[in-house]
């Protein structure tokens, strides 16, 4: 087994390209079926902790606070998150109740604690224990976290509710939005990232 | 077009003895299939695993729950009134009838036609990608990579039920629960999400004719009509 490290192998057709040094804010796509080889990981990662460190933030914000408030004949009504999963439990839709905290809260929570695990000691030359298995699971749970879904599914919800009752946005709201946004930006650092960077600074383990 | 592409095929790994790690990128020459990855340790596969098969199961899956998911009611609203059972397309005729018509389309396109869009593109891309069809390549990765962009967002309206359920809870005045046919909608969207990560995309590409019969190592090829010039493959990132 032996690395061929001047080579892209394409994930999506399997083609083979020689490598090239990507410039900044450069991507490679294959030209035959538009998957993307590569991207320029450079001093990313410095700018990742900090905006990992902000969703961190935001995203404990926008799970503690109540997302909306709505107020009928005198009678007030509020849901944080959790609130809105625990009543699904609650009406035997315990599946439906596992998806949603899985999708809007564990899975997103998983990934920004796994960078924050991987990117602090970093800062220290350190490669973070569990490294290797750490990345994957970055890789794996990707497709899950639906953050923004949720915030779109937010918005629809009030639009319904506004013919029915007064509606009040919460602090929370405000938070999903910022969170949706710093979210694009961390996860658009590709994980394969990491092992460009382990190579690129030698060997710390 | 299709031509047009596989005539310009470039060397495939598969032809060249290389295997590329899915996971962290790195390319491996005299890789056996199924060993782990010397920087990462992913199992290197050249292909994903029973793709097809898994394929089918989790679409046969996703199909059968399809049918409850658009039957069944998804949110029962009791107010003063009386209760309704809404199911998704009548959640839709709501809005459209109440003169929403930004919302209704909203609702409409995530919640019934990318499902079904994606359930449709996934039987295309198994069965032709099952006869090693040469049909219309580009197009079907280009079809693979949409299923990927828009496949999690018809969670949207496993997202409002939640949310309404958890909200309209005013005893005798108005509450929301949530109906099963959610239950059923959320099993389509995690089913099919499950069907298309476990696609292998590059069956696509399977059958078609490489151009090259050598194992030469691609660093060392200098005829770069085949390695066909990463430059174009290079651009900003937007």
């Amino acid at each position: 087994m032996t690395p061929v490290s001047d080579a892209w192998v394409c994930d999506g057709c399997d083609a083979v390209y020689q490598r090239v040094a990507l410039q900044r804010r450069e991507l490679a796509h294959c030209p035959c079926c538009g998957t993307e080889l590569d991207r320029h990981t450079g001093t990313q990662h410095e700018r990742l902790l900090p905006l990992t460190l902000a969703s961190t933030v935001m995203f404990a914000i926008a799970n503690l606070f109540p997302i909306v408030e709505i107020e009928l004949h005198g009678l007030h009504s509020r849901t944080t998150l959790v609130g809105a999963v625990i009543a699904l439990a609650g009406e035997g839709m315990s599946l439906v109740a596992m998806l949603v905290l899985a999708t809007t809260l564990l899975f997103p929570l998983l990934q920004l604690l796994i960078l924050l695990w991987l990117l602090v000691p970093w800062r220290w030359q350190r490669r973070a224990a569990g490294f290797a298995w750490l990345v994957r699971s970055m890789q794996t749970l990707r497709p899950w976290g639906m953050v923004e879904v949720f915030l779109l599914g937010v918005l629809v919800a009030i639009v319904k509710l506004s013919s029915l009752a007064t509606v009040l946005p919460g602090a929370a709201l405000w938070a999903f939005v910022a969170l949706t946004v710093l979210l694009t930006v961390v996860m658009s650092f590709d994980p394969r990232g990491f092992w460009e960077m382990l190579e690129s600074d030698g060997d710390r383990a | 077009m299709t031509e047009h592409t596989t005539n310009h095929m470039p060397r495939r790994a598969t032809t060249s003895g290389l295997i590329g790690c899915r996971h962290c990128g790195s390319v491996w020459a005299q890789a056996s299939d199924g060993a782990p990855c010397a920087r990462c340790g992913t199992r290197l596969h050249l292909r994903k695993p029973d793709s097809l098969n898994r394929t089918w199961a989790w679409l046969i899956a996703a199909c059968c729950m399809y049918i409850p998911a658009n039957l069944l009611p998804v949110m029962i609203t009791t107010t003063l009134l009386g209760a309704q059972n809404d199911t998704i397309l009548s959640g839709v005729i709501y809005f459209w009838v109440s003169g929403a018509y930004g919302l209704a389309a909203i609702i409409f396109i995530a919640s019934f036609l990318v499902p079904l869009f994606k359930l449709a593109a996934l039987f295309v891309l198994v069965v032709t990608a099952q006869r090693r069809s040469n049909w219309r390549r580009a197009e079907r990765a280009r079809l693979y990579h949409l299923i990927e962009l828009i496949g999690r967002w018809s969670m949207l309206d496993v997202f409002v039920v939640a949310l309404l359920a958890g909200l309209v809870r005013i005893q005798g005045f108005a509450e929301i629960t949530a109906g099963v046919g959610i239950a059923a909608f959320g099993a389509v969207v995690v089913l099919t999400m499950l069907a298309s990560l476990s696609f292998d995309p590059k069956l696509t590409w399977d059958g078609v004719p490489d151009g090259d019969t050598g194992s030469v190592p691609p660093t060392q090829t200098t005829d770069t009509s085949r390695t066909s010039s990463p430059k174009d493959a290079v651009h900003e990132q937007p």
